[in-house]
């Protein structure tokens, strides 16, 4: 199932800030369906990279406790406008997630 | 003999396509797991265990860890926080609440240009400190904040 990611990059000098909201309910087994009452699944994100140009240059794992649709903001250095940004991820019932963009020129 | 071999070639084709399928499927997660997934440190049930089965060992307590966060939070389900280092050669951030279920909340690794730095919104489940561990030359270092929370973030 394709959840959507959202990214955007801005380009300061060498410098992109990549900010990006991941589409995920990251939920923490401990909520229950308030119509059935029946608990809902352990079902979150473990790992999420962003890479520039391919290489990584952040690699996490994340526990249940990252908020539901996933927000991160980071800085790489040694950035240069349409280079890719891309960011993947896999959470704990195999499902996975994918996207990328370009570094805009500066501004 | 002649439509005998294109069907073979057709035959031959469809099941090379078939594989590359299976393969870009397998391929994507496995990349994405390269990464490891420390499953003692998520899943220990109190910060102290959290923190030994994560590998920080020893870890002094510093200033130059800076942790953004709201003193109130009124929704423990989306707290945002910032953190950065500017410990000379930190590689690694690890962020701790103390009184989730479950304390280990993430794991950052910066490579290749990336900054020692991480903004993100994480849930807490109650009232507590919050802690920012960072890595540098493989030793730890550790600043706390504490975070007061209205409403719980874990059973929702």
């Amino acid at each position: 199932m394709a959840r959507p990611i959202r990214m955007r990059v801005r380009l300061d000098g060498d410098v992109a800030e990549v900010r990006a909201l991941i589409d995920h309910p990251m939920e923490t087994g401990l909520r229950k369906d308030p119509g059935t009452g029946a608990p809902i699944p352990l079902h979150f994100i473990q790992n999420l990279t962003v890479s520039l140009n391919g290489k990584p240059v952040l690699e996490t794992q994340w526990g249940q406790a990252m908020a539901r649709n996933p927000y991160i903001q980071l800085r790489i250095h040694g950035a240069k406008p349409d280079d890719e940004v891309s960011i993947e991820w896999v959470d704990n019932q195999g499902e996975h997630g994918h996207a990328s963009t370009r570094v805009p020129a500066q501004g | 003999m002649e439509t005998n071999a294109i069907t073979n070639r057709r035959r031959f084709l469809r099941s090379l396509s078939t594989a590359a399928a299976i393969a870009l499927g397998w391929m994507q997660p496995l990349l994405a797991l390269a990464a490891g997934w420390n499953k003692p440190a998520f899943e220990a049930g109190n910060v102290d265990g959290a923190i030994t089965a994560a590998g920080v060992a020893d870890a002094l307590p510093s200033a130059d860890i800076i942790i953004k966060a709201p003193e109130i939070a009124e929704n423990g389900a989306q707290v945002p926080v910032e953190i950065s280092s500017n410990i000379p050669g930190t590689d690694a951030i690890l962020i701790f609440s103390d009184k989730n279920v479950q304390p280990y909340v993430g794991l950052f690794e910066f490579k290749n240009g990336a900054e020692p730095f991480i903004s993100t919104r994480i849930k807490m489940g109650d009232t507590s400190t919050l802690r920012a561990v960072a890595r540098a030359n493989g030793r730890y270092f550790v600043n706390t904040r504490e975070v007061k929370v209205t409403i719980g973030g874990c059973g929702t």
